[in-house]
């Protein structure tokens, strides 16, 4: 499992060069990863399962399990999914080039609130992680 | 609905905090829209803040009472039954106290206990309908009647709707939502869309409607905030975007001000433009820009529109 710094970096390049299929499963991989270190932080084991087919969509679950916020991300991951669909499913598509362009900004804003997250996790609710700054700061 | 255009007529307005200070552009042009589509905004009076994000963070229950305040002065000061907010945090506010006090005895008791110490009637669980100003405009006044108030409109302008992240989540404080036909998706949100298409935009594929923008980061996370928000205008520019249409004050000002700083601490610069559905729904309409605030956004879209002969 890479770190946020070596994922951001993996995204930093385009990545529709080679197979569409294995750029798309590459990214959906990197999506992947990024929630096992979510999960991995809240010191549990990643699961393996999947949920409609899919593991990204059961890490989200069990990522967002006790933590609501966390579905702020839920679309993202889903995204990333329907994307991957899209290219797989039809990889001669003339769009290919264009949806893993797409599905590329998806994984990266996955790995970019993610990363966030865990940065401000000791900091309170995401949504307002200004707080133990401010008290800090008093 | 027919009967929803009866009762969206004349409802009560709740703009919030930020409407006065950096979204004042949403209010000018929400409330130009008002006066063009002859909706009745009815300001509440003595309004207090929602909670916002602050308050939520010390004490969800106090954060559920400012909001029920609200709707109780819609209800039984000003004998509303709708009160329309446009601002997503304190739609997102009143929808989650609406839900708490229905179904939370610790929320109700705490709602009573501090009405009763303010000396004001208690907010009960239906006393009122919240609804966001893309109901109010889709619904109160209808989509067939929008585009025969349509002149010159968007022109193709190629928009990509952004929705942000509290506009439809948590889903369970949306039971409206979700619904099948003229319901809104809480995964694919589409009102914007449909509302902008008929004022004559085309809205481009657009996979970051619901992204989070890291808002509530902008003070204490300002660089993971221009990360995100670079990456939302990246995928905008990439759908084949010319504008990025909002509904959200904090989504807008953190869009508008995180292009400036992505292009200062990042050298990423993008030329998308950041503007209100209000805005560009009431330009459409044949509103000046300036009668929908244009010049007061942040970034400036002025010539562009110019240049797309909108304005």
């Amino acid at each position: 499992m890479r770190t946020f710094e070596k994922l951001e970096a993996a995204l930093e390049h385009p990545v529709h060069r080679g197979a569409p299929k294995d750029a798309a499963t590459f990214l959906l991989h990197v999506g992947e990863e990024a929630l096992e270190n979510w999960i991995e932080a809240k010191e549990l084991e990643p699961t393996d399962q999947v949920r409609e087919g899919f593991r990204i969509l059961a890490l989200h679950r069990q990522g967002a399990k006790g933590d609501p916020s966390f579905n702020a991300c839920r679309e993202t991951a889903r995204e990333l999914v329907y994307h991957y669909n899209l290219i797989c499913l039809d990889p001669d598509h003339p769009q290919t080039n264009h949806r893993l362009e797409m599905m590329q900004l998806v994984a990266k804003h996955l790995v970019f609130f993610i990363g966030g997250k865990l940065q401000v996790a000791g900091l309170g609710e995401f949504c307002c992680a200004a707080k133990p700054i401010r008290l800090e700061s008093i | 609905m027919p009967d929803r255009k009866d009762k969206y007529k004349e409802v009560a307005y709740y703009h919030g905090c930020a409407l006065e200070g950096t979204a004042q552009p949403y209010n000018t042009s929400t409330r130009a829209i008002a006066k063009e589509l002859e909706l009745k905004l009815v300001d509440i009076k003595n309004w207090n803040c929602c909670g916002a994000m602050e308050v939520k963070n010390v004490d969800p229950e106090i954060q559920t009472y400012l909001s029920s305040r609200v709707m109780s002065l819609a209800h039984n000061e000003m004998k509303q039954d709708v009160v329309m907010a446009p601002c997503n945090g304190c739609y997102h506010n009143l929808k989650k106290a609406e839900y708490d006090i229905a179904n939370k005895e610790e929320s109700r008791a705490v709602v009573e206990k501090i009405s009763a110490k303010a000396d004001h009637p208690k907010y009960e669980a239906g006393q009122v309908e919240t609804i966001h100003a893309l109901d109010w405009i889709k619904f109160g006044y209808g989509e067939e009647e929008l585009k025969a108030k349509i002149k010159g409109g968007l022109k193709g302008l190629k928009v990509a709707n952004y929705y942000g992240c509290m506009y439809t989540r948590p889903r369970h404080i949306f039971p409206e939502k979700d619904q099948g036909g003229e319901s809104e998706s809480t995964s694919k949100p589409h009102y914007m869309d449909d509302l902008l298409e008929i004022a004559g935009a085309v809205n481009v594929e657009f996979p970051m409607k619901t992204a989070c923008c890291g808002g509530a980061h902008t003070l204490s996370d300002s660089d993971m905030s221009t990360k995100l928000v670079l990456n939302i205008l990246q995928a905008a520019e990439a759908a084949g975007a010319e504008v990025i249409a909002t509904e959200c004050p904090t989504c807008h000002s953190g869009l508008e001000m995180h292009q400036i700083r992505a292009l200062k601490r990042l050298s990423k610069q993008t030329n998308v433009k950041v503007i209100y559905f209000t805005q560009l729904l009431g330009m459409a309409m044949g509103l000046s820009p300036r009668k929908v605030g244009l010049h007061e956004n942040v970034s400036d879209s002025m010539k562009f529109m110019k240049q797309k002969g909108i304005t």
